[in-house]
């Protein structure tokens, strides 16, 4: 009996939980990414990815990893990759 | 009872296929309320499974018989801890478990990820409470673990060899392991079937997938002691298919774990993370039908039973799904950057990749060809040890010289000038290593010369990577502190190196003796004298025990008592002894084989740095926490990066 009532309860509590959102008052739309925002979305990608590069970048070198010709020659690259990458942004705006 | 736990399973069977249909049409649809119902229906599927675990732990402490279960794992006399221990002693208990914390997982990860992840949520919840509406309905229908008869006065009892306790800690590990993959693989899933395949998905389930790829590094570890210990063949891993069958995903998670990083820095290899996860996931399903099944003969497996074909059903549908969704979303899966040189630090991430991916097939290809053979050549073929050991040495090997080599490289190109001024230490130390264990005799195995070698390299590298970082950082906990996941990742590979050498150490350099010994005659095995002193004899709750003392003496003095169980229930179990220099990290591990007349068949092992392997699991451990240790930077940033993103 006791099992029987403890099981009732937990369906109870399982159905309860289960129709909360229903009861609730507002919009059913879960309102989809826009292409807009989606493109942002890549380009804050890209943004990430670039400045994370140039830390890691400076880091090596700091750390020895890459010695002062390998570092000029990686450094302009990826500080205009980032300088475009953030015009991009801006102009998403 | 019983019915409250049948009833417990039944109500989450409805609430789990209720969030996978519900789930699904909510996404589709893009309908809010229907998504949240079936995100919460996850949420009460763990509590009513939570339930059902409860009902039978309690039918286990209690010895209640009635249930057939409990009657056919535990017995009277079995501790409470074992009888717990019972839970995942059995197939359908084990099931159970792979229910509970599948649907504890997926409720946690639903729940906090609801509010910055929305898009992903919505297609992870139906994912995962469809794999959990398989394990639900296995429970219900087919396998359940609440089936009751008369009463009975005693039960059957647990195997033996689970009466240890490793065996308590080691199979909910791998559980914690196995089933954590789900996480990463419906979030994987959720990317593809939403469409929105950026890194989100990575950074969301990183964690997740570093704690599953942790608890299953670490229960391997504890059932490799467990063997060790327990089992009595003097080794620690056998390439059992049980085994191997842990193995598999943790090698594809190892390559995932890898691999996503390069994806992170550089946009790179997608379709190949995608590949992975959802392998890894397939192959730990996999290794769930191979325990189930019966289909290949291991000291482990569960006897065969009928829900093998469920289980090749349920993973040739997952993989058919895996496949469909990736080549589905092949057009936004493509990289937009190339790989700009060989010599690169995400080159040497693809390397690794390419010779862990190896090593996983071709374990999978050893488990596999019993069954093959049997299929096609009409004769059940075993591949046996040394194939294993080949791979090993041919994968492993260049594995264990790229941990050493990708830390020190940089990202994007480097020129060979600098990689060789970057790699001056390490190589010196290992070619000092070499000479130094040449002329210690290391010679005598080559693969031990080159795994010990290897690893002098690997372990120079770590420590001139912290000497470097703290010199640029001015402080070493600053240093750990601004890239917890790379130094947590270092402290892992010194826990691999750590493996490498117990390995080495044990297989490469043991020596082996067998030998009839009479009670005071001794035997002498790599400077350590053996003696046999008696024989005892005993009797414990469960068994007759049969003992042997021995005495050691030499580089080492003590007592060591070796024998055999004869359990009431028929069994019989080896018991081994083992004495431990803890200074030279060296077993001397004893076997009692065979008694003839008054005197016994000893084999005697001395295993030198076998338990350097122990230890490199706590470390393991320890570098796995610092890697996963939340990081609120982050979840700032990715805070900020939605916010921007909606403009």
């Amino acid at each position: 009996m006791t099992a029987l009532i403890v099981g009732a309860l937990i369906a109870v509590a399982a159905v309860v939980l289960v129709s909360l959102p229903f009861l609730r008052s507002s919009g059913d739309d879960v309102g989809s990414s826009t292409e807009l925002q989606d493109r942002r979305l890549m380009l804050i990608d890209e943004r990430d990815r670039t400045i994370a590069a140039l830390k890691e970048l400076e880091f090596d070198h700091r750390t020895g990893k890459i010695d002062d010709t390998d570092y000029r020659a990686l450094v302009g690259p990826l500080r205009r990759a980032a300088a475009e990458v953030l015009q991009a942004l801006d102009a998403e705006e | 009872m019983a019915d409250l736990g049948r009833a417990a399973l039944v109500v989450s069977l409805g609430l789990t296929l209720y969030a996978f249909i519900g789930g699904t049409i909510g996404a589709l649809q893009k309908r809010r309320r229907l998504s949240d119902s079936a995100r919460n229906a996850l949420v009460a599927a763990f509590g009513s499974t939570l339930v059902a675990a409860a009902v039978l732990a309690i039918a286990l402490v209690h010895h209640d018989f009635s249930f057939v279960y409990v009657y056919s794992h535990t017995s009277k006399g079995l501790g409470t801890i074992y009888a717990l221990s019972a839970f995942w002693g059995g197939q359908e208990g084990s099931l159970l478990l792979w229910l509970l914390v599948l649907s504890g997982y997926g409720a946690l990860a639903a729940v906090l990820n609801r509010r910055l992840l929305r898009d992903l949520i919505d297609w992870v919840v139906p994912v995962i409470a469809g794999i959990a509406s398989f394990f639900a309905l296995i429970l219900v229908a087919v396998a359940s673990p609440f089936q009751t008869q008369v009463r009975a006065l005693d039960g059957l009892g647990l195997t033996p060899s689970l009466q240890n306790p490793y065996m308590v800690a080691h199979p909910p590990m791998l559980y914690l392991g196995y089933v954590g993959l789900t996480v990463p693989f419906a979030f994987a899933a959720a990317a593809m079937l939403s469409g929105h395949t950026d890194e989100r998905w990575i950074v969301a389930t990183r964690r997740w997938t570093l704690a599953a790829w942790m608890f299953l590094g670490f229960g391997q570890l504890l059932g490799a002691h467990w063997a060790y210990v327990e089992v009595g063949w003097g080794g620690y891993y056998a390439w059992d298919p049980v085994e191997n069958a842990a193995l598999m995903p943790w090698l594809a998670a190892t390559a995932f774990l890898h691999s996503v990083m390069v994806q992170e820095r550089k946009g790179m290899l997608k379709v190949w993370n995608m590949i992975l996860v959802a392998l890894a996931f397939e192959l730990a399903v996999f290794g769930d039908f191979l325990t189930r099944s019966g289909v290949i003969q291991s000291i482990h497996s569960f006897a065969q039973s009928s829900i093998g074909a469920w289980f090749l059903g349920f993973v040739v549908a997952t993989t058919l799904f895996s496949v469909a969704l990736i080549l589905w979303r092949l057009p936004l899966l493509r990289a937009r950057t190339k790989l700009e040189s060989a010599l690169s630090r995400e080159a040497t991430f693809l390397y690794n990749n390419l010779f862990l991916v190896a090593l996983c097939l071709t374990v999978l290809w050893g488990v596999l060809f019993p069954v093959l053979s049997d299929l096609f050549l009409g004769q059940s073929r075993t591949m046996s040890r040394p194939y294993y050991d080949f791979f090993l040495r041919i994968f492993g090997l260049p594995l264990l010289l790229l941990m050493g080599i990708g830390p020190l490289i940089a990202w994007r190109r480097a020129s060979v000038r600098s990689l060789l001024k970057t790699l001056r230490w390490p190589i010196g130390v290992s070619i000092v290593a070499g000479i130094g264990l040449i002329a210690l005799g290391a010679g005598s195995s080559r693969p031990g010369l080159i795994a010990y070698t290897f690893s002098a390299f690997v372990l120079t590298t770590i420590v001139v990577e912290l000497v470097r970082g703290t010199r640029a950082t001015g402080s070493l906990f600053q240093l750990i502190g601004r890239n917890r996941r790379r130094y947590g990742g270092y402290v892992v590979h010194f826990a691999i190196v750590m493996l490498a050498i117990g390995i080495a150490g044990s297989s490469a350099y043991a020596t082996v003796k067998e030998q009839k010994l009479l009670p005071g005659q001794s035997m002498t095995v790599a400077g350590h004298t053996v003696t046999y002193t008696r024989l005892e004899r005993g009797r414990s709750g469960t068994a007759n025990e049969l003992r042997a003392v021995l005495t050691l003496s030499g580089r080492e003095h003590g007592t060591l008592k070796s024998g055999v169980n004869n359990y009431f229930t028929g069994d019989t179990s080896k018991e081994v002894g083992i004495h431990t220099d803890w200074l030279r990290l060296e077993d001397t591990y004893v076997i009692f084989d065979q008694q003839e007349g008054k005197g016994v068949f000893f084999k005697v092992l001395v295993k030198p740095l076998v338990n350097m392997i122990w230890l490199a699991g706590f470390v393991f451990l320890g570098g796995s926490l610092v890697a996963l240790w939340p990081d609120a930077r982050e979840q700032r940033r990715l805070v900020a990066r939605l916010a921007l993103a909606r403009g």
